[in-house]
């Protein structure tokens, strides 16, 4: 194993009765990157991170986090990840301040008022230091979450949909944390929904059906997807998409503005429905670059039984 | 590898544990409704059994056999009647007619007042009188019972001036012999308090830590727990100590009431009591925090409580005397901590036991506890499987 390899497993699999839900899953995260976890509804995103440190026992395969066992070490692995649950589970009947107090307590944070009390400067959680939390709304649970798992200075984060319900002004501020975190040599696991989020990743895993499809640098994403993509510009798109819809060698339409990105497996297919259009004076087409959205919204397409 | 388990500490971190103790503390006090239910339950319970022990127990059928008249006989049974506890309704003769008085209920009470008792008054010899009393129903007669010592005594009182009058000092110048027929162990309202007491912690204290983990995990905090380096040990210990406190605040409010409004005594050793009573608080929360290692939900840990609560009522001794039970059930009732507690507590509330005399209810009552523990800890999950 590679020293500088934080997250290794191989093999990963859980079943829930007879449901395959994560099925023979590897990955290989290294120090300091941000790595980024999607997938749709379903597939198994939140029960992998779960395997990952230790809270869900695998029904097969192996891994290591930290150099720790996922199965034998879950303790050390405990005490070293920094885990945020999807759904928030910190104290609803405790105040802001205790639940982070318990959190520091249960690492044995040093200085643990003066840790707390920076964590809440940091979050900027401090003017709602005594409110009790379930009385927070969802944006600042989900900060107060993130700040309970961070408290410890983990070296390995796994964060499960950090920013669901954060307004896009914190959601920058949680971002750049990241950024600064992962500088200073943390790693970090994130699953998200947002493609705003996902192309801030050094390497994004995209998994389906407990399988992983997809799994390189962000940069190589599209490319590996394998589709190609054309711009059509033009005054009144409506019935071009409509009519370009059903057509062979078109996998999926996109609207971009004031333009339609159309994408297709085959280019030699996608240029043979779109010739028909060409001839008119009024569109303009042209290559584009496919983009991380059109590329995941092609595997989701593949795979809507996610959603069953 | 002994560097890295350093990082996370040893097996029993005291930090852990009193981080979870402290939550749990803080989440107990915000829980209102649960909170003044631990302390609504000892009240209510006590006032109702109360009242229903206290059901007029006036206007008992008595009858004297008067081996001596005198000044102070006449005294002590005019006492007994302005008292209003004891209807004097005749005069019997000897042994066999006192027993079949009281056998056929014609008599709930005999005062024997012995032959020669005016003279050894008189001569400060503290003469015995005699008290048959007709336990079988202990909640009727008690009140009766325990008050008699009081009324002979303030009947003699005003007899014993001039000479006498240094007798009123010291010990009480006659001696009451209570003599309790049919039911030898003497149960009594006097003993249903301390039962009592044992059966609402029994109830409150399992309930409370039932729900221990079965809330956690209903409200999702469990994840957030099971993700933090938290032992087994650490989260029993933690989620239990706080309660104790209850309980102990539980058993004041009952000793409290129970003192002032039915003159229950407390003749035992503090220490004793203390003892008896942290140990068997400890253990009915262990009972819990199995219960919540096994129940999926909150209402299934209730569930258990109850089925765990009604065999302890039963068998415990506390409704039915413990000697009166077939073998299989007393084998049974010995497994219950009631039993042990209620054994114990009524010694030290009623006979005035010792630590050193608390030490044979003490050691079953830490044996369960070892017990229970081993099991809990054993069926803790620490995965959200
Ligand atoms: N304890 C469980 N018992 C049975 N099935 C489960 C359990 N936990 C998860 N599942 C199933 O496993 C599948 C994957 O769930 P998981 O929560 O890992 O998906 P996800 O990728 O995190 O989805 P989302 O994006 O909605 O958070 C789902 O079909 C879910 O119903
Ligand atoms: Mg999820």
């Amino acid at each position: 194993m590679n020293a500088e390899t934080v997250i290794d497993v191989r093999g990963l699999t859980k079943r829930f009765g007879d449901k395959t839900v994560v099925d023979d899953f590897d990955m290989t995260v290294p120090k300091g990157a941000i790595y980024g976890f999607l997938g749709p509804n379903g597939s198994g995103k939140t029960t992998t991170i779960r395997m990952m440190c230790g809270l869900l026992r695998p029904s097969g395969g192996e891994g290591t986090c930290l150099g720790y066992d996922i199965v034998r070490d879950a303790d050390l692995i405990k005490a070293n990840v920094g885990y945020m649950t999807q759904k928030f589970s910190l104290y609803g009947d405790l105040t802001v301040r205790e639940n982070l107090d318990f959190m520091a307590r249960m690492h044995a944070v040093p200085d643990r008022r003066g840790a707390v009390a920076a964590t809440l400067e940091e979050h900027k959680l401090a003017p709602r230091a005594e409110q009790i939390a379930g009385t927070l709304s969802g944006g600042w649970k989900q900060r107060l979450a993130l700040a309970a798992s961070s408290l410890h200075k983990p070296p390995l984060m796994l964060l499960d949909e950090p920013t669901a319900g954060v307004d896009p002004k914190a959601r920058r501020d949680f971002w750049d944390r990241i950024r600064i975190l992962a500088d200073g040599g943390v790693t970090v696991l994130v699953s998200t929904h947002y493609m705003d989020e996902a192309v801030q990743c050094d390497s994004i895993a995209f998994i389906s059906f407990g399988k992983k499809l997809i799994d390189a640098p962000t940069a190589d994403i599209a490319a590996q997807v394998g589709l190609h993509t054309r711009r059509i510009e033009g005054r009144d798109l409506r019935p071009i998409h409509a009519q370009l819809k059903d057509a062979p060698g078109v996998d999926q339409i996109a609207r971009f503005g004031s333009a339609l990105h159309v994408s297709g497996r085959d280019a030699a297919k996608l240029d043979a429905a779109l010739a028909p259009l060409r001839a008119r004076p009024d569109l303009e087409i042209g290559p584009a670059k496919t983009g991380l959205e059109e590329a995941f919204i092609y595997l989701m397409t593949g795979s809507e039984d996610n959603y069953q | 590898m002994t560097a890295e388990r350093r990082r996370f500490g040893p097996r029993f971190s005291v930090a852990r544990f009193g981080a979870i103790a402290m939550k749990e503390f803080v989440q107990m006090r915000r829980d209102r409704l649960t909170f003044a239910m631990m302390v609504g339950i000892p009240i209510m319970q006590l006032i109702l059994f109360g009242y229903a022990i206290n059901t007029d127990p006036r206007h008992l059928p008595t009858l004297v056999e008067l081996g001596d008249t005198g000044p102070a006989s006449r005294a002590i049974v005019q006492a007994m009647e302005t008292s209003r506890y004891f209807d004097i309704e005749g005069v019997v003769f000897g042994a066999a007619d006192i027993n079949t008085a009281l056998k056929t209920g014609e008599a709930m009470f005999v005062v024997t007042i012995p032959a020669n008792f005016e003279r050894d008054l008189a001569r400060g010899e503290r003469p015995q009188i005699l008290l048959d009393v007709d336990a079988t129903d202990p909640v009727a007669a008690s009140a009766a019972a325990s008050s008699f010592p009081r009324i002979v005594e303030s009947a003699v009182a005003p007899l014993l001036d001039g000479a006498l009058s240094d007798l009123a000092q010291g010990p009480p110048p006659v001696e009451v012999v209570l003599h309790r027929r049919y039911n030898a162990s003497g149960r009594s309202a006097l003993n249903i308090v301390p039962g009592l007491l044992g059966t609402i912690l029994t109830l409150t204290m399992v309930l409370m830590t039932a729900i221990a983990l079965t809330r956690e995990a209903e409200r999702g905090t469990l994840e957030s727990l099971l993700a933090t380096p938290a032992q087994p040990l650490e989260v029993m210990a933690g989620k239990i100590s706080p309660f104790v406190l209850v309980g102990v605040l539980q058993t004041a409010i009952m000793l409290g009431l129970a003192r002032t409004l039915f003159g229950v005594p407390f003749l035992g050793a503090p220490p004793a009591f203390l003892a008896l009573i942290t140990m068997f608080v400890v253990v009915n929360l262990s009972i819990g925090f199995l219960f919540s290692t096994l129940a999926k939900s909150q209402m299934q840990a209730m569930q258990m409580t109850f089925f765990f609560f009604l065999p302890s009522i039963l068998l415990s001794g506390f409704m039915f005397p413990f000697r009166g039970m077939p073998g299989w059930a007393q084998n049974l009732g010995e497994a219950l901590p009631l039993t042990h507690f209620v054994r114990g507590v009524r010694a030290v509330m009623l006979k005035g036991a010792g630590l050193g005399d608390t030490w044979a209810q003490i050691w079953p009552l830490a044996i369960i506890l070892a017990v229970v523990a081993t099991l809990a800890l054993s069926r803790y999950r620490r995965t959200l499987d």
